[in-house]
């Protein structure tokens, strides 16, 4: 056993064996990768930018009433009444008196379920590329390596969804609502969303060797994802069938939470009830998540 | 002192293809270890679960005193690995790698700053520290990778195909490096190659393995020998009568063949029996007009040892891949 200890001794003077240690060095490590290209950065913004500028900008459903043609024969209303009626519709579908807003605080979410879906595609090009089985090598503890890939998607997710959110005051979001204090609270939320979604998807990606399947995984996803939730239009006017799946999915409460304190929107359910639900499912996803991968990886 | 002893070690994918089969041998401290065999003879398997990666079916080994299952964060502590593969993120740049694997070792950063300064200028990279990879040659990206797995200052250093793809003075030049790294470092290495020469020049020990067997162990000349040793021809001058009696009766002989005035000899330790063989025609009064002597090659031995048919599709499509990304990798 002496010969043991020599072996080791002069080693762990020099070293950090703490259970974390790498962590930030393989979170960095991804992050690197991605703010040193600037053109991914930008592209993964591109979408976004598109939906706002174009889709949140023709979907011009305030034009409908006050455009002038909307009226009722034989009835000549005025126009303030149109208008107020049109505002009054606006307000109780959308919880704010533009679409455009109502969009904008939607696309955070977008924007953040998008790079939650797309950590467990760098896991999968690790094991190919051989960096994974380096790392495995390493006396880095097992788990550390899907907590570094969910805390970059995390990291990625906030400072794309900060620019989102620069962009959308700019093409005129209503920022009647907006105090930083507010602004915390709705990032706190997509930060619980990015914590749930990428240990999931990280999970997922964990076993496979092909890049092509996850891609695969994340097409399938994500549309049904985004459609079912309320990012783009309430959950409380959708079919009766579709409205239980919308109320499961997690990204209609970081939505909610967002829309309740970025546009004074009121919510689907109460702050609070939001928050529990979300950080529920975080907490869950994230611990299962986790856990499942260091065992998968510890075989 | 051995610092490595395999015990056993049997790897079983998806309960029935046997990649490793009950293998056992012991490496020494202080040697250049290598396993020689083709594609997918398991020295891949066999490395991966030598470094944790991998979880042995059955057997176990001990690296310096610990068990590679029970205690195998201590034996990451000991190890330091060079992939096959190309591992280093092609869009950071050298040191920045170097400097990932340290922090994955948890070493101090004004320590790995050193370490780095110091190994880049060993494997003469130094110029090309704050590159980014994907601008590195070949033979750069080697050397990079032998930084990132000398940096935890590993008793023991895997090596998996070192050179793989590399052309010829590449491939000299990496194996002038690990042997001055072996000398600076006072390291254990284990590599996995199948090439020969490579084996040959750079290892003390080779094991040649097939099939997940291990089929021989031994250094390059033992190696040598057991398939009868070196082949010395002589041809004699005089007429005369047979004289493969006196030639057997050298000592390290193993066979004499005749042929007229023609005499092909094989025998352990050629340069030694070779001068006896002409004082012992010289004693008999004749002459030799002609004498050459050719050492059997690695490749002889191999072949001998894993047989000549051609392999075709033994490894698995991911490990064929895996090889070609690092072939094409190697050539840019």
């Amino acid at each position: 056993m002496s010969a043991q200890t020599n072996l080791t001794d002069n080693r762990n003077l020099e070293v950090n064996v703490s259970p974390l240690h790498g962590l930030w060095a393989l979170t960095n490590r991804e992050l690197k990768k991605w703010y040193k290209k600037p053109f991914i950065l930008t592209m993964s913004l591109v979408q976004p930018f598109i939906w706002l500028a174009l889709f949140g900008r023709a979907m011009n459903i305030n034009a409908i009433f006050t455009s002038g043609s909307f009226n009722i024969p034989g009835l000549n209303i005025p126009k303030e009444i149109i208008n107020q009626i049109s505002k009054q519709i606006m307000e109780s579908t959308f919880g704010t008196s533009d679409y455009f807003s109502f969009l904008a605080v939607g696309m955070l979410s977008f924007i953040a379920l998008f790079t939650a879906m797309f950590s467990g595609m760098s896991i999968v090009w690790d094991r190919r590329l051989g960096f994974l089985g380096k790392v495995l090598s390493t006396p880095i503890s097992r788990g550390i390596i899907p907590l570094s890939k969910v805390l970059s998607a995390v990291v990625r997710a906030i400072v794309q969804a900060s620019i989102v959110l620069i962009i959308a005051v700019f093409l005129g979001l209503d920022t009647s609502h907006i105090t930083l204090f507010n602004v915390l609270g709705a990032f706190s939320a997509l930060f619980l969303m990015v914590l749930g979604f990428s240990s999931l998807f990280v999970m997922l990606a964990i076993r496979s060797t092909s890049w092509e399947t996850q891609q695969a995984i994340v097409n399938l996803l994500n549309m049904p994802l985004i459609f079912a939730s309320n990012i783009i239009f309430p959950a409380k006017y959708m079919p009766e069938w579709l409205q239980p799946i919308v109320y499961i999915n997690p990204i209609s409460y970081a939505t909610d939470i967002s829309r309740q304190l970025l546009l004074g929107s009121p919510g689907m359910a109460s702050l609070a009830f939001d928050f529990l639900y979300l950080g529920s499912f975080a907490l869950t996803i994230t611990i299962v998540g986790i856990i499942l991968s260091w065992h998968y990886l510890s075989k | 002192m051995h610092l490595v002893e395999v015990k056993g070690l049997t790897k079983i994918f998806n309960g029935t293809i046997k990649a490793v089969d009950n293998v056992s041998f012991e490496v020494d401290e202080g040697e250049i270890f290598g396993l020689l065999g083709p594609n997918g003879a398991g020295k891949t398997t066999i490395i991966n679960m030598l470094t944790t990666v991998l979880k042995p079916t059955s057997g176990t080994a001990l690296i310096g005193g610990y068990d590679i299952v029970k205690q195998s964060k201590e034996v990451r502590q000991l190890i330091g690995v060079v992939p096959q593969e190309y591992t280093a993120d092609e869009d950071l740049t050298g040191y920045e790698n170097a400097l990932l694997c340290a922090d994955l070792y948890g070493i101090t950063r004004s320590l790995s700053k050193q370490r780095i300064n110091e190994l880049f200028k060993l494997v003469e990279l130094e110029n090309a520290a704050h590159r980014l990879v994907e601008t590195y040659s070949g033979g750069m990206r080697r050397r990079l990778e032998l930084v990132c797995g000398l940096v935890s200052r590993p008793k023991l250093l895997f090596l998996d195909e070192p050179t793989l793809g590399l052309d010829v003075q590449t491939r000299a030049a990496i194996w002038n490096y690990i042997r001055r790294l072996k000398d600076e470092y006072n390291m254990t290495i284990f590599l996995t190659t199948h090439y020969m020469e490579e084996a040959d020049s750079l290892c003390d020990r080779i094991a040649i393995i097939d099939h997940g067997h291990v089929l021989k162990i031994g250094s390059p000349i033992e190696l040598k020998n057991s398939i009868g040793g070196d082949i010395i021809e002589i041809e004699v001058k005089e007429d005369a009568d047979d004289l493969s009696k006196i030639l057997l009766d050298i000592k390290h002989v193993k066979n004499v063949k005749r042929n007229n005035s023609t005499y092909i000899v094989r025998a352990e330790l050629g340069e030694e029996v070779a001068p006896e063989i002409i004082e012992a025609i010289r004693a008999k009064g004749l002459h030799i007009s002609k004498i050459s002597l050719t050492k059997p090659t690695l490749d002889e031995v191999y072949l001998e040892y894993t047989g000549r048919k051609l392999r075709d599709a033994q490894a698995n499509w991911e490990e064929i891949a895996s090889i070609r990304r690092t072939i094409k990798r190697a050539r840019s």
